[in-house]
């Protein structure tokens, strides 16, 4: 694997080198050149790709391949300004769909197997890359998409789904259907493969025993290419890195420094297969711990853990990336201080939002409906900006809850 | 013919409507009338009081959001059907009332009523003055 690695991150820095302007200038910057890297021992001198990398050279600035070899884009659910978008060559496409197909497998799917995909398909990833997966195990797939509850469970009964894909809390909100339905003799599932949301252990146990399933955890983001980096097996004690397209890495967030497996922290991966869109060192601000262990799978594939939260300050709601700074626009725009707070909380398996802020003087009003009807506003504006919406609570100053002197922007109270 | 009523936020939570209370109270300021607006949230407080720049600024420097606006006073005869006939003058001119609140006067045979009018007060006042309604003053207000 070493071997395979090595090589392949060779050409890939070549690849990147030759192709991509804006990481070469970031090469020369620090004074490295493809010949510097000779083996994944050098993959420290390389340079980190962000987030923001992406935003500034939107939407073709990284881009490996002439546009003419590019045959998709997938793109983030983020909102306005925030939106990513990932490119794909033919070779892209089969390799992510590989790894997708290694999940299935992992979750014993064979070609006798009816995968039932039930993410979004479009611009996610969610979708499309199971869809493809399957294909590959050769299973019946049925591409289902997100949503029409009743049609899903028609589907799964009548065409004897035994693997479903998509979101853990779409999965609890089928399960939940398929319990008022009446339908549980007639479902045949056996696994689960759930990812693109955090979710725990104990939802884990509670969505197995529902659906008589095994739930296996999948993941992925669109900038690397989507589902199946990395994935769950029947050991289920953490995800198998697909090692040989994606080298992860641990950092600090803070010191950049690379991190021994076994320690918490930023988790960094370096795709050394994809061409169209072929990031090096790529930031995911996810936090997580690596291990190479002896599994029970009989795979060698190194695991990364549970996510176990953010280095930045993004939250996910409702699957649409939310900055608390972008909430403080729309405030400060109304002339509130900048004391507010984000109370998220999942009721019914769907995340809510609220923002409490402290109303000023301007704000107020003696009467309830003038009040409201401020909160309203910023309600909608937020909206506007954000895609999601919130509810708005004016609080009397002073009200918020502050720790060492710094108030608590961010209240999560969602039980994942 | 308006009067100067005072209008606190308070968070729908134990102990907000106290605090608010003994802070006045702690500054010597008479409460003549009161009413509270509630919602799930939130609540507004609005008071009739002696000098109410004064309790403003007494509720202000401990960090309340206030504001004072101007509401209508009016006397209405203490039996049956007398604050209906006024508001029925009011909604026959389409004139919008946010809210109301009533309170006795120190004489047996009328009540005080506060009427906070959703549009201009001084049309509001032209009709009820054209159909005899008593108009109160501060002084009615605060007399003993």
């Amino acid at each position: 694997m070493t071997d395979l690695q090595n090589n392949r991150l060779v050409s890939q820095v070549k690849h990147v080198w030759d192709n991509v302007p804006y990481y070469k200038n970031k090469m020369i910057d620090i004074g490295i050149t493809p010949d510097d890297i000779k083996s994944i021992n050098d993959l420290h001198k390389l340079p980190f790709v962000t987030k923001e990398d992406l935003r500034d050279t939107y939407p073709y600035g990284l881009l490996g391949v002439p546009l003419s070899e590019t045959v998709r884009i997938q793109s983030t659910t983020g909102t306005t300004g925030k939106r990513i978008i990932a490119f794909y060559t033919k070779n892209d496409i089969d390799i992510w769909e590989d790894c997708c197909a290694r999940a299935i497998v992992a979750a014993g799917g064979t070609k006798e197997d009816v995968v039932q995909v039930a993410y979004g398909f479009g611009l996610f990833t969610g979708g499309p890359g199971l869809n493809g997966g399957s294909h590959k195990v050769g299973s019946l797939t049925l591409p289902m998409s997100s949503g029409f509850t009743e049609r899903q469970l028609q589907f799964m009964c009548d065409l004897k789904a035994t693997i479903l894909c998509c979101t853990p809390s779409y999965a609890e909100y089928l399960s939940e259907s398929i319990e008022e339905a009446g339908l549980n003799d007639k479902i045949k599932l056996k696994a689960g493969i759930f990812g693109a949301e955090a979710w725990s252990n104990e939802m884990r146990e509670r969505l197995e025993k529902k659906l008589g399933i095994k739930a296996y955890d999948i993941y992925g983001l669109t900038e690397t290419s989507g589902p199946g980096v990395s994935f769950e097996c029947v050991e289920q004690t953490g995800m198998h890195v697909n090692e040989d397209n994606f080298i992860p890495e641990i950092i600090n967030p803070k010191t950049l420094e690379v991190l021994p497996y076994g320690e918490e922290g930023e988790l960094v991966f370096t795709c050394i297969t994809k061409k169209a869109f072929p990031l090096l060192r790529y930031r995911t601000r996810d936090i997580c711990v690596l291990k190479r262990d002896d599994c029970s799978c009989g795979r060698t594939l190194i695991k990364m853990s549970r996510l176990m939260g953010r280095s930045d300050d993004m939250l996910i709601i409702r699957g649409v990336n939310v900055f608390p700074s972008q909430i403080e626009t729309v405030l400060i725009e109304y002339g509130l201080s900048a004391n507010y707070q984000l109370v998220i909380d999942r009721i019914n398996h769907t995340d809510t939002l609220e923002v409490r802020v402290e109303l000023s003087p301007e704000m107020f009003s003696d009467t309830v409906r003038g009040v409201e009807g401020r909160e309203k506003e910023i309600s909608e504006n937020i909206k506007k900006i954000l895609g999601i919406s919130a509810k708005v609570s004016l609080v009397a100053p002073k009200s918020m809850v502050r720790s060492e002197g710094k108030a608590i922007r961010v209240i999560d109270n969602r039980k994942i | 013919m308006t009067i100067k009523q005072l209008s606190v936020f308070l968070e729908n939570k134990p102990g907000q409507l106290v605090e608010a209370l003994e802070t006045l109270a702690n500054a010597d300021i008479d409460l003549r009338a009161l009413s509270l607006a509630d919602t799930a949230d939130f609540g507004i407080l609005r008071v009739i009081v002696p000098n109410p720049d004064h309790a403003f600024n007494v509720l202000k420097e401990v960090g309340y959001i206030v504001m004072i606006n101007e509401v209508i006073p009016v006397a209405v005869g203490d039996k049956p059907g007398s604050l209906a006939a006024v508001l029925r003058i009011l909604a026959d001119r389409d004139i919008d009332v946010e809210y109301t609140y009533a309170f006795v006067s120190h004489s047996k045979d009328r009540a005080f009523v506060i009427l906070r009018i959703a549009s201009e007060n001084e049309f509001a006042i032209k009709i009820l003055k054209e159909n005899n309604v008593t108009l109160i003053t501060e002084a009615d207000l605060f007399e003993k």
